[in-house]
């Protein structure tokens, strides 16, 4: 067998323009050594949850600066779980208030990161989470 | 749960895990595709390629779009999409891109897209692609768009795997001498001009016909070229239905069953040298690997002798 890569789907739900966040994460993972679907912007989580199931990745993350995230993340995990999909790691990065950091935790998120995040940090959280 | 089964019932979950197996080339990777192999072999092939920027993820879009709505079949194909993207070299990761051009399937659920990482192989896929087109055509897609990842001129592995493989160019792209260059050009069933509301499209469409007339390896079939715009869709019901004529060629011509013939032969060659390769290296001790290794390097045997060294356990 050869060796296992993780592959991560890197999406930004909602509808705020601003991806440079996510492109850079994206090429962080990559040069981390990993496989990163990258969807681009104004993804519904309908079609989150599609992608992540075709492409059968360990992985999600997603970038929302918008405010919307205690909106957009319980869809999405709901999406996930009604495909069978519980095992996928969903990480969340951009502005998110740190009173919902917790809130998003409970409902299952793995990592939530900020402005200022390092790569080192995600990528070592994401390595422990799936392997 | 049986995997195999799932699949044929159409469970996409059990597709998509197939898919991985597969590409991870695992032991229940292949087993489910033997056990799937039998339902194999109806699927049209098609490849997509062409140097990067020419547009063949908005092609394969749109294409795959025209395919779900073609009106003339009672029930609209179901279409798959394999895009394969480069692995960096350097880190071993890489970034899938296609699907950003591929938003119009979305929700559609006779469409199943799936993003390959090259992961080392050369020739525009990865080495597991036609693998991964088995899984697709048993699970009952009736039409596999493959897309390459674009490098360039040596990209006729895809030749090998699709029935009818598309070459995509664009205008202002390359000049007349990148067309004359080998490989590339005779591997194409249809050629198409992308972009074709660009300035130029005469001189790229002029250079094509002139090497087409060259060329002629097709006694029965000459490529045409068609013009698309594929953001605006532009050319894409001519392009599908030359797609479907040439499929109806391949059949007609016995082609199709010869095509199928050469890629399952080729699979056989590939599997068969890398089973012996691996069975020989678990002969062999790694000590007079790295002492014929030595010799090599030291220029006192050839790269043959070598090898007739180490095929005959290091008595020669």
């Amino acid at each position: 067998m050869s060796e296992r890569k993780i592959r991560v789907l890197v999406a930004k739900p909602g509808l705020d323009g601003h991806d440079r966040g996510a492109k850079v994460v994206a090429r962080a993972l990559r040069d981390a050594g990993m496989e990163v679907i990258y969807t681009g912007l104004r993804q519904t989580p309908e079609m989150i949850a599609e992608a992540a199931l075709q492409e059968d990745v360990d992985v999600i993350g997603l970038s929302i600066l918008s405010g919307a995230h205690m909106a957009l993340v319980p869809r999405i995990l709901e999406l996930l779980k009604a495909n069978a999909q519980e095992h996928v790691k969903v990480f969340i990065g951009g502005i998110i208030p740190d009173e919902d950091v917790p809130r998003l935790l409970h409902l299952g998120v793995v990592g939530v990161y900020g402005p200022g995040a390092l790569s080192t940090t995600y990528i070592a959280d994401i390595r422990k989470a799936v392997l | 749960m049986n995997l195999a089964a799932s699949i044929l019932e159409g469970n996409r979950l059990a597709l998509a895990r197939a898919l991985s197996w597969v590409e991870n080339d695992t032991h229940q990777g292949r087993e489910v595709l033997s056990a799937l192999f039998a339902h194999t072999g109806k699927a049209h092939i098609v490849g997509v390629t062409g140097a990067p920027g020419t547009g063949k993820s908005s092609l394969v879009n749109k294409l795959a779009w025209h395919f779900r709505k073609l009106s003339t079949t009672q029930t609209p194909y179901r279409v798959a999409i394999i895009a394969v993207d480069p692995t960096s070299p350097f880190t071993g990761g890489a970034i899938l891109g296609d699907r950003i051009r591929m938003r119009d399937l979305a929700g559609d659920s006779g469409v199943f897209i799936r993003s390959m990482a090259s992961r080392g192989s050369l020739g525009g896929l990865a080495s597991t692609t036609a693998a991964a087109a088995q899984l697709f055509d048993a699970a009952g897609f009736e039409v596999i768009l493959v897309e390459t990842m674009g490098v360039g001129q040596a990209e006729v592995d895809i030749a090998r795997l699709a029935h009818t493989t598309l070459v995509i160019e664009a205008p202002g792209l390359g000049d007349e001498i990148q067309a004359i260059k080998a490989g590339i050009l005779e591997i194409a069933d249809i050629l198409v001009i992308n972009k074709s509301d660009q300035m130029g499209v005469e001189n790229t469409e002029r250079a094509l016909r002139a090497m087409l007339e060259l060329a002629a390896n097709h006694p029965d079939w000459i490529p045409p070229i068609q013009r698309t715009v594929a953001t605006l869709g532009t050319g894409i019901p001519e392009l599908a239905e030359s797609i479907l004529q040439h499929r109806q060629h391949l059949l007609h011509s016995g082609e199709w069953r010869h095509r199928d013939h050469l890629r399952l032969q080729s699979e056989l060659d590939f599997l068969l040298k890398e089973t012996l390769v691996a069975q020989w290296r678990d002969t062999i001790s790694i000590n007079l690997y790295q002492q014929t290794l030595e010799d090599l390097g030291a220029r006192r045997i050839s790269p043959h002798q070598a090898v007739q060294m180490l095929v005959s356990g290091g008595h020669s």
